[in-house]
């Protein structure tokens, strides 16, 4: 179940950034690439919660800017 | 020693012990996903209206970074590593614990001004959807259009609310997102490199994409230069509270190796870097692609940084520039409320925060202060860099003029008047330069640091006593 949810998060990053290559490539339309963006969005969203169970940083309540 | 444990994080008085300690790419990731935040969407278009050249960016940038991660690795971890002790206690040991309460009080209020901005930043991207667009008007404290001042209110009380309910939920939605943030922010620099047809080397050459923006800013605007060591300055100590002035001692005590301390490099070279660009070429995009989107009612040019998002990649942008917004607003507002709560020991944490939540809601409604984020992180660097000095000279030379290190502990003062006096001269002269004088806020950091260092020292000459005295 992780490691497909896994899978799905990397993907999911992968469809969020590549398009944007293939436009800058002029292979993608950019309606195309917001499209695509956001399913990478929802994908990773969705999927990454299910296996990144990263722990709290250490002091957490720090801000950064 | 015993250990404990509270809501802001583990051994909050004492030594992080042996067993605690973490390995370097606990940092590399922590850092790799806490400066890619909702400031970067603001700061990024703010270069490019100020009329930065491409040129003095892509070099300023660089070097200023590298300016920060060395100030990090050589003037933070040595001391961090050293005594493994937050910036906080640390203080407490050498200022007395009251001193450390006014610090805590202004740092919660310049958080809730950070808050603020991220809070204007986040209704930005609300407001595209429903029409409603982010204006700066003339005057200071001049608000908004009301429809996107109702916005702010709304967007800040959801805000308070959710950091009144507890830290954890959304540190975990911001290190969710934080590797889907970064692509999203690389993802709308290359559709804004195609949108202003710099798709090609020859482009980047001429650069006319980048002056062209420019021109057109300016001419609206009026005139305005960012020289490039104002570029180096700010990108060097937009960071300085927590480099300069010390904060990230809280973290960089749990490192088991100094090399933990090149971590930032991660963080400044994806964040403050490549973030930055990508923001700034946003900006760029939107004046090439939309010029009348770029221009608000007044005639003038804003960084909208959701309707930025939003014509370069679409939702995806919106949802990016909310939860950016979000995940940097939130933890801000939480660790303002822990500030007040620690000046007013009987409130409860609940109530301090929604006390926090509702000054940045009230501070984000005028727009002014998002829009003048360069000064105001300037600002934050010169109030709380100057306390990292007190830190450094105790450490490194108080023991070797023959002084008592740590000398409000030693005495169990409340206050040590050195401190004090060598925190509060050069701030107030660093503010009267800034607002009275037109000093780049950015410039006034490191003066400041080293004449509270040095009137630290003197004054403790003056001030300290033979311990079997007291």
């Amino acid at each position: 179940m992780k490691s497909t949810a896994k899978l799905v998060s990397w993907i999911a990053l992968a469809l969020t950034v590549v398009p944007s290559l293939l436009f800058f490539a002029g292979l993608l339309g950019h309606d195309l690439v917001k499209w695509l963006a956001l399913i990478g969005t929802i994908g990773w969203l969705c999927a990454t919660p299910l296996w990144m169970g990263r722990e709290l940083q250490v002091d957490a309540s720090q801000v950064e800017i | 020693m015993t250990e404990q444990t509270s809501e802001g994080g583990e051994f909050e008085r004492v030594s992080v012990p042996e067993s605690a300690l973490l390995g370097s790419s606990k940092f590399w990731g922590m850092y790799a996903g806490e400066h890619t935040a909702g400031t970067e969407f603001m700061i990024g278009p703010l270069f490019l209206a100020a009329g930065a050249s491409l040129q003095d960016l892509i070099l300023g940038l660089l070097l200023g970074n590298l300016l920060a991660v060395l100030t990090w690795r050589f003037l933070v971890v040595p001391i961090a590593i050293a005594k493994r002790l937050t910036l906080y206690y640390q203080l407490e040991r050498i200022a007395g614990q009251d001193l450390v309460k006014l610090y805590n009080l202004i740092n919660g209020l310049l958080f809730c001004f950070l808050a603020g901005a991220m809070v204007t930043v986040s209704a930005s991207a609300v407001g595209v959807p429903f029409g409603i667009f982010y204006a700066v008007p003339q005057s200071t404290f001049a608000l908004g259009p009301p429809t996107f001042t109702a916005l702010v209110l709304l967007v800040g009380l959801v805000m308070a609310v959710v950091a009144a309910a507890g830290y954890a939920m959304v540190a975990r939605v911001a290190n969710i997102a934080a590797p889907w943030m970064i692509a999203v922010f690389a993802a709308c620099g290359i559709v804004s490199l195609v949108q202003v047809e710099a798709n090609s080397l020859t482009a980047w050459n001429e650069g006319a994409f980048w002056t062209d923006a420019i021109a057109f800013v300016q001419a609206r605007n009026g005139a305005q230069s960012f020289s490039f060591w104002q570029i180096v300055v700010f990108a060097w100590l937009c960071n300085g509270a927590m480099h300069f002035g010390m904060a990230d001692l809280s973290i960089f005590r749990f490192a088991r190796s100094a090399n933990s301390g090149w971590a930032p490099a991660i963080g400044m070279f994806l964040g403050h870097y490549m973030a930055w660009i990508a923001a700034a070429l946003l900006l760029a995009a939107l004046i090439k692609v939309q010029p009348e989107m770029a221009v608000g009612d007044d005639g003038k040019v804003n960084a909208n940084p959701g309707l930025l998002a939003f014509q370069s990649l679409g939702w995806t942008g919106i949802i990016c520039v909310v939860i950016a917004g979000w995940t940097t607003a939130n933890p801000t507002i939480y660790r303002a409320g822990l500030a007040f709560q620690g000046v007013v020991p009987k409130s409860t944490r609940t109530i301090m925060t929604l006390v926090a939540g509702t000054v940045a809601t009230l501070a984000g409604a005028f727009p002014n202060l998002s829009a003048k984020l360069l000064d105001f992180v300037g600002t934050y660097g010169t109030v709380l860099g100057p306390m990292g000095a007190v830190i450094f000279v105790d450490y490194y030379l108080i023991s070797r003029i023959g002084l008592v290190p740590e000398y409000a502990d030693r005495t169990k003062s409340s206050i040590n008047p050195a401190v004090l006096i060598a925190w509060l001269f050069p701030v107030s002269v660093g503010l009267y330069m800034i607002f009275w004088q037109g000093l780049f806020a950015a410039y006034a950091v490191v003066p400041a640091w080293i004449v509270c260092g040095a009137i630290y020292l003197a004054l403790s000459k003056v001030i300290q006593r033979p311990l079997s005295a007291q």
